[in-house]
């Protein structure tokens, strides 16, 4: 008979046993080691039925196909620009979906996007080598002007944004601010002025530092409303 | 003479006193102090990042790299800092003893860096150093199967063995083989296995099993260290 070691939203380390017995299935952040099933990482547990999860509570983006990220150009090349996108590797953004209208044979890539320039973007592709591909089509896709961005843990990214985006709705409606959250955990806020930008800002390092707080939600609001 | 007490007034099988904090460094992905007693090792990791030279890369998945020192006050006759053969000899030992417990197939052609400084040494650095490596490798949200628990025993001529040893016992002067065991607690496997001295066969199985009982104790301390820190998070308002 398996018997479940953990309880839902505990914290496990490394090598802790999750569960005995082969009645629990072992899925993300976790692995089976004979009849057992282990953590692989710092998180939070996540329990499904009989599928155990762990959220990892920290580490690096791990870039997915579809996701919208935020990054920054660091170079130029004959076909295309590269993006770093936070993590390990650089993406790569060809001129083919760099834009929806034509850039003509030899132009001046930087007349589009110049070092430095921030851009919402969305992978279209990974190779098993983290070879990625970027693309601007899309809509919100674009390159954002002003503003500021703030670092947040990538596991965190779905805390932030909230049930059918509840959260991210309440900061922006409530900071009167334009809120871009990228799937690499990097946020960008603007608004028409500082305060209203710290005011979302915090509110989103509020979420980064206690994303398994009970009642979350109600915590952003009342800070909000406080502020 | 007979060896029947230990300088310090510690058990055959007592660890020093024990201390571990988790993310002592800012600006590291990754980071964690381990004290034993005198010894202090802070490591820190920064990855998983790209990787140069480039000869290095391996396609097939991340590669460990770990840079182990004492700091130049941190013995009684000052070090000369920079490199030197025994700490390029514990940087590859501790790599070795890391490697195991790691799975960095997720980061073809990147690199993860350990960092390893001794600020106090009192024997058993290298343990200190693995187990403080092994923190910060986990703070840094490295996919690993199991954390890494080090102890430096001593083995005595007549069937002792003792746990932990410091500076004094290392260097008694009837002769101790001092030897650091790495361990992967749940599985039981041993990454690092080193002896200076001499030992009989009997010697060091009697010395494997202690170290896996004492392995046990370390990680016990560890998991409340990042227990602590993540844990800590929602008490925090």
């Amino acid at each position: 008979m398996g018997e479940l070691k953990v309880k839902d939203k505990e914290i496990v380390v490394p090598g802790e046993l999750l569960a005995d017995g082969m009645d629990y299935l072992p899925s993300t952040g976790t692995y089976r080691d004979e009849n057992s099933i282990l953590s692989f990482q710092v998180g939070l547990i996540n329990i499904d039925g009989r599928v155990i999860k762990v959220i990892p509570l920290t580490g690096k983006y791990n870039p997915k196909r579809n996701d919208t990220i935020i990054g920054e150009v660091v170079n130029i090349t004959m076909n295309g620009w590269i993006v770093d996108i936070g993590g390990p590797y650089s993406a790569m953004l060809t001129l083919k979906d760099a834009s929806s209208s034509f850039i003509e044979r030899g132009a001046d890539l930087s007349q589009f996007y110049d070092y430095g320039d921030i851009i919402a973007s969305q992978i279209v592709n990974v190779t098993k080598t983290k070879l990625i591909d970027l693309s601007m089509r899309g809509p919100g896709l674009n390159k954002l002007k002003g503003g500021r961005i703030i670092d947040v843990t990538s596991s965190k990214v779905p805390r932030i944004i909230g049930r059918q985006g509840s959260m991210i709705h309440m900061i922006k409606d409530s900071a009167k601010c334009r809120v871009i959250v990228g799937q690499n955990g990097k946020v960008w806020i603007s608004g028409d002025n500082m305060q209203d930008e710290n005011k979302a800002a915090e509110a989103i390092m509020m979420i980064e530092n206690e994303p398994q707080a009970e009642g979350l939600t109600e915590k952003v609001k009342n800070f909000l409303e406080s502020k | 003479m007979v060896y029947s007490k230990r300088s310090d007034g510690r058990k055959f099988d007592e660890l020093r006193e024990m201390e571990a904090k988790v993310g002592v460094i800012k600006s590291a992905d990754g980071s964690a102090m381990f004290r034993m007693g005198k010894t202090i090792a802070i490591a820190a990791v920064r990855g998983p990042r790209n990787l140069h030279p480039r000869f290095m890369q391996n396609p097939e998945k991340g590669i460990l790299r770990c840079n182990y020192d004492l700091m130049s006050f941190s013995v009684t006759e000052r070090k000369r800092p920079g490199p030197s053969r025994r700490s390029q000899e514990v940087s590859l030992v501790t790599e070795k003893a890391l490697l195991p417990a790691l799975n960095l197939d997720e980061f073809p052609n990147a690199v993860v860096d350990v960092f390893i400084q001794i600020t106090q040494a009192d024997a058993g650095t290298r343990c200190a150093g693995i187990n403080a490596a092994s923190l910060a490798l986990a703070d840094a949200g490295i996919i690993m199967s199991d954390l890494v628990c080090a102890v430096a025993l001593g083995i005595l001529h007549g069937d002792k063995v003792i746990v932990d040893i410091n500076k004094e016992e290392e260097d008694y002067k009837d002769g101790i083989a001092d030897t650091p065991i790495a361990i992967m607690p749940h599985s039981g496997k041993i990454t690092l296995l080193q002896m200076d001295g001499e030992a009989s066969k009997e010697e060091i199985k009697q010395a494997l099993e202690k170290a896996k009982e004492t392995c046990k104790k370390i990680r016990d301390v560890q998991v409340k260290a990042l227990k602590e820190k993540y844990g800590g998070m929602k008490n925090e308002v």
